[in-house]
C-alpha cells in the first residue's frame, strides 16, 4: 500500500485547473473540473482517496463502483455538449490510482460493469474525436488503469520512482508467481514487460513520451508550463492521426518489443483475406 | 423468469464444458464453414514464458476462427482455460485484438461481421504483466470499434470463469450468454481475501462465489442476456440468435445513469444478501428464484 496514492493526483488537478473539488453531486473521489489548456478548454478528470467514501473498500484512492460510473458520467458529459461541434474539446485522465477496489459489494453489484462502463465512456470519446489525454502522476495499477486512463490516445507519464504502471503490485504479484519480490525485480530487468519501473514500461512502446519533474508533489512554474505543453503537443498529435489505439504497436518501442504482437497480427491478417 | 434447472434431458446432452477451446469455437459455425486461423501449426508462441522456465503453447492458449453462424459472417475468439489459466499474454490478447479489428474492417466495407468471445480467463497472465495489460485494454477498444457495427457476444460456460480485466471486456460486449457454471466477476475470491480480509470474503466459501459470481445470479439480475445448460445445443441457438438479432438499442455498459441510480441507492453500510439486488435490478427474476 503507497500512503502517497493521491497527493499528486490531487496536486497535478490544482496545478492544471486551478481547483481541487468533485462537481455538485459526485462523490468526493472524483475530482472534475474544465479549465483552459492552448487554445482548448479542456475536460480534466482525476479519481482521488476520500477517506468517508460510501464504499469501504474504495476510501484509499481505488477505483470503485461510484467512481466508475461518476467518471462515465462525466466523460459523457462533455461528449454530449460536443455532439454537434466539428472541433472536440480534449479529455485529460490525471492518474493516480491505487487499484480497483477489492470488495464483496463490489463484486455483489457488478464491479466489472461499472469499469466497462468507464472504459466506454473513454474510449466512445476517443472515437468520436476528442483527444483523451492520461498524463500518469503517480500509480496507474491493473483496473484502475483500465478503468480511468488506459482508453486513451496518447499517454504521457512521469519518469521518477514514484510513478509505476502494472497488472498488480508487486507483492502479490509476487505471491502467485510463486517468486520472492527480489526475484521479481531481478526478472524485471531483463524482461521489461514485468518491471516495476517506469524507464522500462516506456520500452513497451505504449507511452507517447516520459516527462521528467524534479519534485512532482510541488512543481515549479516553469515545470507545469512544460508539462502543460508537452499535454498540449499530445493533444495536436492525436487529432492528426487515427482514433484508435494502431500508436501503441507502430511505435519505435513497439516495434522492438512487441514483435509478437506485430507476427501474430501480419499472420492473421493475411490468413483472414484467404480464408 | 429464470428458466428452471432442466433435468429431465440430463443424460442426452452434448456438454460443452468437456469440449476444449478448439471443439467449443467449432460448434459455434455452420457446418463446413469454419477455418482457424493463425492455428498451433503456425506456432505463434509467447516469446516470454520459455525465458521463465514456463511452458509456451503453439497457440498461446487461443483459438481464432472464421467463418458463418446462422448465414452471417462471423469470427469466433476462444480462450483455452486449461493452458495458464486462460490468461492473457501478448500473443493470445493480439489475436483477439487483431481478429476484431479485421471484423470491423470487413463491416466497414459492407460485410457485417460478428464477434463470439469465448472468455475463461483469470485475466492478465502475470508472467507477461504490463503486455498483458496492454492486451486487455486494446481488446476493450477493438470492442467498443466493432460494436458500433456488428454484435459482439460473449459465452462464459465455465468451469475458469471470467474475471480480471477480461471482466471489463465481458461488460462491454452487446450480449452475455451465462451457464449455471459461470462465473463472471473483476476480483476473484482469493484476491479480495488478501487485499481486504477473510471478513470481507473468505474464499474458501464456495457457495458464496456462485451466489455473487454466479452466471444464474448475473442473469437474474439483469447482467446478462441468455442462461442456458450446459448443452452445446442450447449454446448454439443462444449465439445463433443474438447474431440475426443484431445490436441491441442501447450497450449495458452504456446505461450509465441507470446503473449510477442504482448504485446511490444502496445502503452501504453492510453486506447485502445477493437475492436483494435480484429483486433491486433485476428484470429477469421471478419470485420462486429466491430460493
Amino acid at each position: 500500500m503507497n500512503i502517497f496514492t493521491g497527493v499528486r493526483g490531487t496536486a497535478w488537478f490544482r496545478v492544471l485547473t486551478g481547483q481541487a473539488a468533485a462537481m455538485p453531486g459526485d462523490p468526493h473521489s472524483v475530482l472534475t473540473a474544465d479549465a483552459p489548456l492552448g487554445t482548448d478548454h479542456a475536460r480534466f478528470l482525476c479519481v482521488v482517496p476520500d477517506p468517508h467514501a460510501r464504499f469501504p473498500c474504495a476510501r484509499q484512492g481505488q477505483v470503485g463502483l461510484e467512481e466508475a460510473y461518476t467518471l462515465a458520467s462525466r466523460v459523457r458529459e462533455v461528449i454530449e455538449l460536443d455532439k454537434n461541434t466539428a472541433t472536440k474539446r480534449p479529455i485529460i485522465a490525471i492518474v493516480d490510482v491505487k487499484s480497483q477496489a477489492y470488495g464483496r459489494r463490489e463484486e455483489t453489484a457488478a464491479i466489472f460493469l461499472a469499469g466497462a462502463a468507464a472504459a466506454d465512456a473513454y474510449g466512445s470519446a476517443r472515437l468520436a474525436g476528442h483527444p483523451v489525454i492520461a498524463l500518469v502522476v503517480g500509480h496507474a495499477i491493473s483496473g484502475g488503469f483500465l478503468t480511468h486512463g488506459y482508453q486513451a490516445n496518447r499517454i504521457l507519464a512521469f519518469d521518477d520512482d514514484g510513478v509505476m504502471i502494472h497488472a498488480m503490485h508487486r507483492e502479490a504479484a509476487a505471491r502467485i508467481t510463486r517468486r520472492s519480490v527480489e526475484e521479481l525485480d531481478k526478472l524485471g530487468k531483463t524482461i521489461a514487460p514485468l518491471s516495476y519501473d517506469i524507464k522500462d514500461y516506456a520500452k513497451l512502446g505504449l507511452l507517447y513520451k516520459l516527462l521528467h519533474v524534479e519534485n512532482p508533489e510541488t512543481p515549479s512554474a516553469n515545470e507545469i508550463l512544460t508539462v502543460k505543453n508537452e499535454v498540449i503537443a499530445a493533444i495536436a498529435d492525436a487529432r492528426s492521426k487515427p482514433v484508435d489505439l494502431r500508436s501503441r504497436r507502430e511505435s519505435p518501442g513497439a516495434l522492438q518489443t512487441r514483435k509478437g504482437t506485430i507476427l501474430v497480427r501480419a499472420k492473421l491478417e493475411e490468413q483472414w483475406r484467404q480464408a | 423468469m429464470i428458466p428452471s434447472r432442466d433435468r429431465t434431458n440430463f443424460l442426452n446432452r452434448q456438454s460443452f464444458l468437456e469440449l476444449d477451446a478448439r471443439g467449443r469455437a467449432a460448434s459455434l459455425f455452420d457446418e463446413g464453414t469454419s477455418r482457424e486461423l493463425v492455428g498451433p501449426f503456425d506456432r505463434v508462441e509467447s516469446p516470454w514464458l520459455a525465458i521463465q522456465d514456463v511452458t509456451p503453447q503453439e497457440d498461446d492458449g487461443c483459438v481464432v476462427m472464421k467463418g458463418k453462424i446462422a448465414g452471417k459472417a462471423s469470427v469466433v475468439v476462444a480462450l483455452e482455460g486449461a493452458f495458464q489459466g486462460g490468461s492473457m499474454g501478448e500473443v493470445s490478447g493480439e489475436k483477439m485484438t487483431a481478429a476484431l479489428d479485421l471484423a470491423c474492417a470487413d463491416s466497414e466495407k459492407g460485410v457485417p461481421t460478428s464477434a463470439v468471445i469465448l472468455l475463461e480467463t483469470g485475466g492478465v497472465r502475470l508472467q507477461e504483466a504490463n503486455l498483458g495489460l496492454a492486451s486487455v485494454a486494446e481488446i476493450m477498444a477493438s470492442i467498443l470499434t466493432l460494436r458500433k457495427h456488428a454484435p459482439v457476444i460473449c459465452v462464459s460456460a465455465g468451469t475458469v470463469g471470467c474475471f480480471g480485466g477480461m471482466a471489463f471486456a465481458a461488460g462491454l460486449s452487446s450480449y452475455i450468454v451465462l451457464t449455471r457454471e459461470a462465473r463472471l466477476g473483476l476480483n476473484g475470491p482469493e484476491v479480495i481475501e488478501q487485499e481486504s480480509g477473510i471478513d470481507e470474503w473468505d474464499s474458501g466459501d464456495r457457495a458464496l462465489v456462485f451466489a455473487i459470481n454466479g452466471g444464474e445470479q448475473r442473469y437474474a439480475m439483469g447482467l446478462a442476456d441468455a442462461l442456458v445448460e450446459d448443452d452445446t445445443p442450447q449454446i448454439v441457438n443462444a449465439v445463433r440468435r443474438f447474431i440475426a438479432k443484431g445490436l441491441p438499442p442501447i450497450h449495458r455498459s452504456s446505461q450509465v445513469e441507470l446503473y449510477r441510480r442504482r448504485i446511490g441507492a444502496l445502503d452501504t453500510s453492510r453486506q447485502w444478501d445477493p437475492s436483494e439486488l435480484r429483486r433491486a435490478w433485476g428484470t429477469n427474476g421471478s419470485k420462486e428464484d429466491n430460493r
